[in-house]
């Protein structure tokens, strides 16, 4: 791609009145300047509307009652499956709603424990899920704690045995060692599709062709990548993959994942009780097939809505746009902290193959004094281990400052950060 | 800028040039303490009297940001050889201290230049980077007593 063609087509200054927050001002009556949507993004008013629409208007229990209410949100809470389905072309019934992705990751792990104990008891279940001692899974050194402590536990509860890809001191995965850490004892292979650290994104195909030559399930953790990127289910090669909402424009507290549909056949339930049943008597009960099966309990309805209207929004902008202006912003953020002595960037430097997760080091200073002077400046990014400790343990750093952007940002944002950087080695002094 | 109410001169100061850095044999107890949203750790070791009653060494080693190191030098200088009474009058101080939202006159008997700590209290994220190195003191000394 050249640079004419990162030249993006969007009005961001528009884009931006969509977005309430970005309006109001934060320390020392500075505007914000909001660098961490990798941890969580604005909301544009169309998604605060569409929640408050369903709590003002229909809010009742979907997908139980025959009232006229509850047929109403019933619909709308089937309507946001469909089209957040929809988004990444996968059929309403193979999208699951959770909390968070770390529960859609934790309901990939739970069912092969399940399984493997429903399997103990006599209780018929698909092979592929039961795991034995000495059984694989594959997961990246890169992983966001979410995809990698519940394979741990997992592991721990099983005897299956973790392995995982290590990656380059660049922070991009070394392929080049994954052919001896898969075998036919590997059983699951899961990976973060982008870093939520370091910005760099996996390849998929490899990884995808790696576990069908050994018959392994392939899941991926999606939650840095479909936000910011056109993402095609069926072209990933995967059996599931999970994201959050909030990272989406979405409302907080609603998750997804999205499966093949043998996958959701075969995987007993997670989370039992209400809603996900066909029959119960007090000695046992059968289960309703996928989606339901997986969705026990009221469900977060005004989320679902909330969160339907946030993928219409980005279908609006077009998620090739998304990512051409990110990309653009990315090599903006790139070049002006390579121009700036004493900063180290982490993973990749070029703009090509990675997301628009920046993360960095200012020479002799710590992430947390480098994030409070930005702070004071209105500027918020993050500072820490991103919950992926094992990516500083490789860095050799304890923490790291991190930008993220989403397409609220323009360049007057990077600039910002830019010189804040500048004034936070005057407030401390150079090394 | 407001931000110079927390990175005091004198904050700065121990950060750049921390006061009794370094861990000491020996010690009665030892109290490994991590602040894991930012990865700040410390290690504190205490050596006491055999009656118990008096911190006759304390030492420490510790990585992480400006406010975290400042805290554990200003904390050696204040607790160093003092009373086990003194140091919990000093460490229940800077608690109160840091728990006010910077609404407090802090005793500067007590906490020494902990007293430039204040303007850390108007930021809740920063409040545990603070008191990392007094919370490890205080374990450590309660693991030399025990261990007695």
């Amino acid at each position: 791609m050249t640079t004419t063609d990162l030249k993006h087509k969007l009005d961001i200054k528009k884009i931006q009145l969509d977005f309430p927050i970005l309006s109001r001002e934060v320390r020392n009556n500075r505007k914000l300047i909001y660098l961490d949507s990798a941890a969580t993004s604005q909301k544009p008013q169309v998604v605060i509307e569409a929640q408050n629409n369903f709590y003002e208007t229909i809010n009742s229990g979907v997908h139980r009652g025959a009232y006229y209410l509850a047929e109403l949100a019933t619909d709308a809470h089937e309507k946001a499956r469909e089209i957040i389905s929809g988004f990444i072309n996968i059929k309403p019934d193979q999208l699951i709603f959770t909390k968070n992705a770390t529960e859609s990751l934790n309901l990939l792990s739970y069912s092969f424990l399940n399984a493997t104990m429903k399997a103990k008891n006599g209780i018929a279940m698909d092979k592929r899920l039961i795991l034995n001692p000495g059984d694989e899974i594959l997961v990246t050194e890169l992983e966001h704690h979410a995809n990698l402590v519940p394979w741990q536990e997992l592991c721990l509860k099983t005897g299956a045995v973790l392995r995982w890809i290590p990656i380059t001191d660049q922070g991009i995965l070394d392929y080049s060692k994954m052919g001896s850490l898969i075998s036919n004892k590997t059983k699951v292979i899961s990976v973060s599709h982008m870093s939520n650290v370091l910005g760099s994104i996996t390849d998929i195909e490899t990884v995808s062709k790696a576990a069908k030559s050994v018959g392994a399930f392939f899941f991926i953790d999606a939650c840095q990548s479909v936000p910011h990127m056109p993402v095609d289910f069926n072209n990933l090669g995967a059996d599931a993959i999970a994201w959050s909402g909030h990272k989406m424009l979405g409302p907080l507290g609603i998750g997804l994942l999205g499966a093949t549909e043998e996958l959701l056949s075969i995987m007993p339930p997670f989370i039992s009780g209400g809603s996900m049943i066909e029959t119960v008597s007090m000695e046992k009960s059968t289960f309703s097939k996928a989606p339901r099966k997986f969705e026990a309990g009221t469900p977060p309805a005004a989320e679902a809505v909330g969160l339907g209207a946030a993928v219409e929004y980005l279908q609006n902008i077009g998620m090739g746009n998304v990512h051409s202006h990110e990309r653009h912003l990315t090599k903006l953020l790139l070049d002006g902290l390579k121009q700036i002595d004493g900063v180290t960037i982490y993973g990749p430097t070029d703009d090509r193959d990675r997301g628009s997760t920046v993360s960095f080091a200012l020479d002799g200073l710590h992430p947390h004094d480098v994030g409070q002077v930005l702070d004071d400046m209105g500027i918020a990014v993050r500072v820490g281990n991103h919950c992926a400790r094992p990516i500083m343990d490789k860095l050799k750093v304890q923490s790291t400052t991190r930008a993220s952007t989403y397409i609220y940002n323009d360049d007057s944002d990077i600039k910002a950060l830019i010189d804040g950087i500048e004034e936070v080695f005057r407030f401390f002094g150079r090394k | 800028m407001q931000l110079s109410n927390m990175y005091q001169e004198v904050i700065l100061d121990h950060y750049k040039s921390p006061r009794g850095k370094g861990l000491k044999e020996p010690f009665g107890g030892e109290a490994h303490h991590v602040n894991p949203t930012c990865g700040d750790e410390i290690t504190v070791r205490v050596q006491l009297s055999k009656d118990g009653k008096t911190i006759e060494k304390l030492s420490y080693d510790s990585t992480g940001c400006s406010i975290s190191q400042a805290s554990a030098s200003i904390m050696f200088e204040q607790v160093d050889g003092k009373k086990i009474d003194e140091f919990n009058q000093s460490s229940d101080e800077f608690l109160a201290m840091m728990q006010s939202k910077g609404n407090f006159e802090p005793n500067e008997d007590l906490l020494g230049d902990g007293v430039s700590m204040i303007g850390v209290a108007q930021y809740p994220a920063r409040i545990k980077c603070a008191l990392l190195s007094w919370m490890a003191a205080k374990d450590a000394i309660i693991r030399a007593n025990g261990e007695k």
